[in-house]
């Protein structure tokens, strides 16, 4: 097996301008006659953080799935770092290290097996793959564990398994499919922790989530899918710029019987001690305490009231549905 | 193939036949130990108890004569029963995936498999044979008939388990063709009787039954007697070998039961 060091594979495809992953018109309709995606293009830079989203149903799991070869495309063209899926495909599995969404392994291995099994798939030689199992589950703590079965693992241990498999024959590119799906906080954080450092080391990285807070504090760019079509493709500024208004809620130390009127910032009071404040972009927090001040308004304490993707997320996945209603309905 | 190539196959080869072996190793007692009691039950009663008011068979003393028969149909349904529960239990729980999404070539996949299949049908062989050694003697005709022809026959239904598992929806799919197929060709293909009792429109219809050419040539290994030409038994054995393999590769390739 080639194991090529992943940095300087990074600096070749960057040089080359290779892409991590290529899909081109990808369609896949199921034998029930479902389309589930409807000509997919879809580009990721190497060494990227891509998140890709969408509400359940979208296609996520279908264009992984295809991508890693577990669903037959029904038409389309898949590159994965230059290697084409359908003249490639061994070339193309060795690129890819997949964290799928359900558990996948054998629960009654012990977790040490699973990990140098799954290495052995990849032609990797017993000693080197024990190497790697210990480096990738001492990692992700699982060290200890190596000897249990895996059905004896929590939830949070068997998804770091599954990133330990994934890795193990150290893929330039990791998918994660829905990888802190049920992981408590502390434990997702320090995940998040971890794909960071596998990402700065030159690892390119799709993931898909349903906490687009996640999305957000890891990736650089973006892609959002709906009913099977790419509805946008960006980097995660240029997207999150697309917010036209961003809503505060302000907790007051004393209640107040008149809010400020001003062009760019609405206020409006949701009980006696709290303040809803929408700012238009383009406005600073500063005119908004500014606002407050000369009214002698004293905050206790502020945050945002959604998260800036999801508001994004959920305007660029319903708009469409809600139109559809409405045409539906004036028919 | 490259040699590099050539040493990843290799390595991945023989990770999936540990991996099929340790499986049913770390469960011996629920897929060795069993048909070892069974086969020993079968000494007890047809060879002892009932096979001393038969007689000879084909000019040996029926214990002795059924004993090959009986090893053969211990590894027959243990290399089935292996291979189409390993299958079946990965496609279950998924965890086929690890094994789909990796760079194994699909004849690597099913080599490793029947590797698995072939293993556990000869360990179960063996402890036949052990535990027959306390009703008769073991005596071996042709080391290489005897050797070739269970390997060649444990191929053979280690595949078609594995053709059972990729087809397999439920746990019942699996018990299905071992029930009702497997089991009725074994007991009908001359481990209790030599074809030549039979009338000979029996005959006739019998020497349709594959299994039977296998025990012949089995016991004709270890006794030096059988009812059928050894080429023919041969022919037909490798015949099966190359059209089931030919078939699950055809399916694995086609994704037949493992993908959407």
């Amino acid at each position: 097996m080639r194991h090529t060091g992943i940095a300087q594979e990074k600096d070749k495809d960057q040089g080359m301008m290779t892409a991590a992953l290529e899909i081109r018109g990808l369609h896949k309709t199921y034998r029930n006659g479902f389309e589930a995606l409807k000509g997919i293009d879809l580009t990721v830079a190497p060494g990227s953080f891509f998140a890709l989203l969408g509400p359940n149903g979208a296609g996520k799991s279908t264009t992984i799935g295809i991508v890693t070869s577990l669903i037959n495309k029904t038409s389309g063209s898949v590159r994965v770092f230059g290697h084409d899926l359908d003249r490639d495909l061994q070339e193309v599995k060795r690129s890819i290290g997949l964290v799928p969404q359900e558990f996948n392994f054998n629960t009654f291995e012990p977790v040490g097996e699973i990990v140098v099994n799954q290495a052995g798939y990849y032609g990797i030689p017993r000693r080197e793959a024990w190497r790697r199992a210990q480096h990738y589950l001492g990692e992700l703590g699982l060290w200890d564990k190596r000897k249990d079965m895996a059905r004896t693992l929590s939830g949070g241990m068997k998804r770091r398994l599954m990133i330990a498999r994934a890795l193990v024959h150290e893929p330039r590119l990791l998918i994660l499919d829905e990888p802190t799906a049920g992981v408590d906080i502390e434990l997702r954080r320090s995940m998040w922790d971890f794909l960071r450092n596998i990402n700065c080391d030159g690892r390119s990285i799709i993931l898909t989530t349903h906490y687009l807070e996640e999305a957000e504090r890891l990736c650089r760019n973006i892609a959002i899918i709906d009913r099977g079509r790419i509805v946008e493709n960006t980097t995660m500024k240029s997207l999150l710029t697309k917010l036209d208004t961003e809503t505060v809620v302000l907790d007051l130390l004393a209640p107040v019987q008149q809010l400020p009127v001003h062009d760019s910032i609405v206020l409006r009071g949701i009980d006696e001690l709290t303040v809803e404040a929408d700012i238009h972009r383009g406005e600073s927090l500063n005119t908004l305490f500014h606002l407050l001040d000369k009214e002698k308004i004293q905050v206790q304490s502020m945050r945002n009231k959604t998260n800036r993707l999801e508001e994004l997320f959920i305007r660029m996945t319903q708009a469409p549905k809600t139109r559809g209603r409405d045409m539906q309905t004036s028919q | 193939m490259t040699p590099l190539h050539l040493h990843e196959h290799w390595t991945a080869l023989r990770t999936i036949v540990t991996k099929e072996v340790l499986r049913f190793a770390r469960i011996w007692v629920q897929t060795v130990l069993p048909p070892v009691v069974t086969m020993a039950l079968y000494f007890i009663i047809f060879g002892g108890l009932i096979g001393s008011r038969i007689g000879e068979m084909d000019g040996y003393r029926y214990m002795d004569f059924i004993v090959p028969g009986l090893i053969m149909l211990a590894v027959i349904t243990n290399s089935y029963a292996n291979v189409v529960s390993s299958f079946f239990s990965s496609k279950f729980q998924r965890h086929i995936e690890e094994l789909l999404v990796s760079p194994v070539p699909n004849s690597l996949i099913i080599l490793g498999f029947v590797g698995g299949g072939v293993a556990r049908g000869l360990t179960v062989g063996v402890a036949v044979t052990l535990v027959s050694l306390f009703f008769s003697p073991l005596s071996v005709h042709s080391i290489p008939v005897t050797l070739s022809v269970v390997v060649m026959t444990s191929i053979v239904f280690a595949l078609a388990g594995l053709i059972n598992g990729v087809f397999a929806r439920s746990f019942d799919d699996i018990s299905i063709m071992p029930t009702f197929v497997l089991t009725p060709l074994t007991y009908l293909g001359g481990v209790f009787y030599s074809v030549s009792l039979l009338p000979g429109f029996w005959q006739d219809v019998s020497k349709l039954n594959p299994i039977l050419y296998m025990v012949n040539t089995f016991r004709y290994g270890l006794l030096g007697t059988t009812d059928l030409s050894l080429w023919v038994s041969y022919a037909i054995i490798i015949a099966f070998i190359v059209g089931l393999y030919v078939f699950a590769l055809n399916l694995l390739n086609r994704g037949v039961g493992v993908r959407t």
